[in-house]
């Protein structure tokens, strides 16, 4: 047991702090610690500093843009990152496809996507909820049929987030609808030009065009698209969704957040109850923060450690929590969410309640809350 | 950075825990343990002597082992898993602790060496009936003629007084001098003993002219020093403090997976699992939390310890009140017996919150200093 960071790996958080702070940009940087939106073009550069740095994918094999970085390390990576204000590599590319395509792609994918898909030269989007496969993602019905070489594509995907950004999506598919439902399900790469792919925009409760709809009319896929054999779908989704032992929790982000109210908020910080509601946060965020590393600095090499469960779920219950303090602070000045940029309000206090209402998706995507407890009780705890 | 433990502390652990189960195996032997004088197996707190558990945060130069932090959170851990009401805490981490702190050469040599040895028990007299979680004494002032000290007052609750041979007591100085440590023999007070909630033992102990010996130089303030040694207990504490959710947790869940109502296990239902999975999560949550408190022992900072037993203490509390009631409600009518370990544990996760600072007292300090800092920074 021992607290300190090695020396090594001290120099090297000291050496993602000095990257981060002085190579991406400052007004990137400053969108994100304001909670402002990205747009496509910041993301993209964002993303590109970061990869000609060896940064954007560094938990990819080596031979395509990887570091043989310890969890310890991407954890220190992934929370400067956050501590600085600069944007996560595009979780569609460096968490999702990536790694798949990296794992169970042919040589000619590898080298088609991967390089490309490390520099969001390509976007993804993902194609895996459908109106009524949602936590049961098994019994999803869009269907692909063979037509000769190429598959033949009919069905709807929803809540693609970012999806008007998406060159490409990464679908499950049902390929063989004879079988168990987790044996039809085959994983397509489909470039979202083809004709027959339409992305609808879905309008959410902040007011924002976060997802979409995406729908597929007889859309033509070439047979080289398909990741991996046909049927082993759902062993790849469930390798995409388990992969990502390291930031699961966004603690650094929120820690950033609640920080930041102290400063926008700082009357208010005069009232007890309002310190009092700071300091549980700050606690329950260290408690949170600690298990991460605790997680992390466990399961090198290995099996995620079993309290990484945790993290999903109550690192978006802490998300959300500030969200509500945020919104609280502001008071009647959230009533200006959608006032004009020449508002006499401050921006912070007029994101607040798009900002609260945005974050309640926290506890719903990536295995809704309810799966995480579900996962603890049965796997963790064995009931 | 490390959470995980070396070979000699595992097997330390096992070796502890290996005794205790001779003791403590099933909740009844610790029932009747409880039910009479002293509260607590005098043959076990021997063998713990023997094993070097009592020695372990003293100077081997004063009878002790000299293992680290680490290594009494791992005692104070074993101890809460099978509620041992053994005075370790009160006996060995606080009025041992403010000995090793204060004490002069001598009276550790002395002291320490006979507490290690087991031969003598401590407690700590520094709570005023109806006081909270002060360093400044207020309820015993210290007097002094020549060289000869006496003390007077009421020091209540003392944990573990009813069983002492030695009281290591914190007095008003005269002439607002502050706060003193004397030790003062048991034979010198008059006390009457009580069971807390979870039944281990507590005393309130009256001092009348009674003889005292200033620990180290005589005259100081102290207080500082006090508050430090109660921060270090309170760390200790929630080490115990997890050791019994660890337990509840487990019962919990044994339970739900054997208990049958309407023909089948209650683990069918999902209201309840859920809750236990929220259970889990609190734990896991405190867990962290008890390790890096602990962690932040062996660094020496008196102020970083104090955060460390204001953030340990707020959480385990909250964390205890949480699992404390859910092992309760989740066992049904079982978990309000007291023939049955869950129940019991919940009243030692209040005892020793209750004793050591609880969740209220420590927000009220973190929340006093929220605008001193920009981030809680985990890693220094």
């Amino acid at each position: 047991m021992q607290l300190e960071l090695s020396p090594a790996d001290a120099e090297f958080r000291a050496r993602m702090r000095e990257f981060f702070t002085t190579k991406v940009p400052q007004e990137i940087r400053d969108t994100v610690l304001e909670g402002r939106h990205l747009t496509r073009d910041q993301i993209v550069e964002s993303q590109r500093v970061l990869n000609a740095e060896g940064l954007a994918v560094p938990h990819w094999p080596e031979e395509w843009g990887g570091q043989d970085w310890t969890d310890l390390q991407r954890h220190l990576w992934h929370e400067e990152m956050q501590r600085a204000g600069v944007p996560i590599p595009l979780a569609f590319n460096a968490s999702m496809i990536g790694p798949v395509i990296a794992q169970f792609g042919t040589e000619e994918q590898k080298s088609r996507f991967l390089p490309d898909t490390a520099n969001l030269d390509i976007w993804w989007s993902q194609g895996f909820s459908e109106p009524d496969a949602g936590s049961d993602l098994a019994s999803l019905r869009t269907t692909a049929v063979r037509d000769g070489d190429d598959w033949v594509v009919n069905g709807q995907k929803t809540w693609t987030t970012l999806g008007q950004h998406g060159d490409w999506i990464f679908t499950l598919v049902r390929t063989d609808p004879e079988v168990k439902k987790q044996a039809g399900i085959s994983m397509l790469l489909i470039d979202m030009t083809t004709p027959g792919v339409e992305v609808r925009p879905i309008e959410l409760i902040d007011g924002g065009h976060e997802v979409n709809e995406v729908w597929f009319t007889d859309v033509r896929v070439p047979g080289d698209l398909l990741v991996g054999e046909p049927g082993q779908g759902w062993t790849i989704a469930k390798f995409l969704l388990g992969n990502e032992r390291v930031g699961v929790a966004p603690v650094g982000a929120t820690k950033r957040a609640l920080a930041g109210l102290k400063t926008v908020a700082a009357a208010q910080m005069e009232d007890p109850m309002v310190r009092a509601r700071v300091a549980e946060l700050e606690n329950q965020l260290l408690a949170l923060e600690l298990t991460a590393l605790r997680v992390v600095a466990h399961s090198a090499g290995g099996e995620p450690h079993p309290a990484s469960s945790v993290l999903k779920l109550r690192g978006t219950e802490l998300q959300q929590a500030v969200s509500e303090l945020a919104l609280d602070l502001a008071g009647p000045a959230s009533l200006a969410s959608r006032a004009e940029e020449d508002s006499p309000q401050e921006g912070w206090a007029r994101r607040s309640a798009p900002t609260y209402l945005n974050y309640r998706k926290a506890s719903i995507y990536g295995g809704s809350n309810e799966i995480q407890r579900q996962i603890i009780s049965r796997t963790i705890l064995g009931l | 950075m490390d959470f995980t433990y070396d070979d000699e502390q595992q097997a330390l652990r096992e070796a502890v825990r290996g005794l205790l189960a001779t003791a403590y195996a099933d909740h009844d032997a610790r029932r009747r343990t409880v039910a009479d004088e002293p509260g607590f197996d005098r043959a076990l707190w021997g063998r713990l002597a023997e094993m070097g558990v009592l020695g372990l945060p003293f100077a081997e130069e004063h009878g002790g082992v000299g293992a680290g932090p680490v290594e009494i959170g791992i005692v104070c851990q074993e101890l809460g898993r099978v509620l041992a009401p053994e005075p370790y805490l009160a006996s060995v981490v606080h009025a041992g602790g403010l000995v090793a702190a204060l004490g002069s050469p001598e009276q550790k040599a002395d002291l320490l060496g006979r507490l290690s040895a087991g031969e003598v028990v401590l407690a700590a007299a520094v709570t005023s009936p109806g006081g909270r979680w002060a360093s400044r004494a207020d309820g015993v002032r210290a007097s002094v003629s020549g060289d000869a000290w006496t003390l007077d007052g009421v020091a209540d609750p003392v944990v573990a007084g009813g069983s002492a041979d030695v009281l290591v007591v914190a007095a008003e100085l005269p002439d607002e001098g502050g706060t003193g440590v004397f030790v003062v023999d048991a034979a010198d007070v008059e006390r009457t003993g009580y069971a807390a909630a979870d039944l281990t033992r507590a005393a309130s102990v009256r001092f009348a002219g009674s003889v005292a010996t200033p620990l180290g130089a005589p005259g100081r303030d102290l207080a500082p020093s006090i508050a430090t040694i109660s921060d270090l207990t309170r760390i200790m504490g929630a080490n115990q403090s997890l050791g019994v959710m660890q337990s509840q947790v487990r019962a919990t869940t044994d339970y739900l997976k054997s208990r049958k109502q309407f023909g089948v296990t209650l683990n069918t239902f999902q209201a309840l699992t859920f809750r236990a999975a929220d259970m889990y999560v609190s734990l896991e949550l405190a867990h962290s939390m008890v390790d890096w408190a602990t962690m932040t022992i062996a660094g020496g900072d008196r102020e970083v310890v104090a955060e460390a037993a204001d953030r340990v203490g707020l959480e385990v509390s909250r964390a205890g009140r949480h699992i404390g009631q859910e092992a309760i409600q989740l066992h049904g009518g079982i978990g309000m017996t007291a023939e049955y370990a869950v129940g019991v544990g919940t009243a030692h996760l209040e005892v020793l919150d209750q004793w050591l600072g609880n969740a209220p007292h420590h927000l009220s300090r973190l929340a006093g200093r929220v605008t001193d800092h920009e981030l809680v920074e985990a890693l220094a």
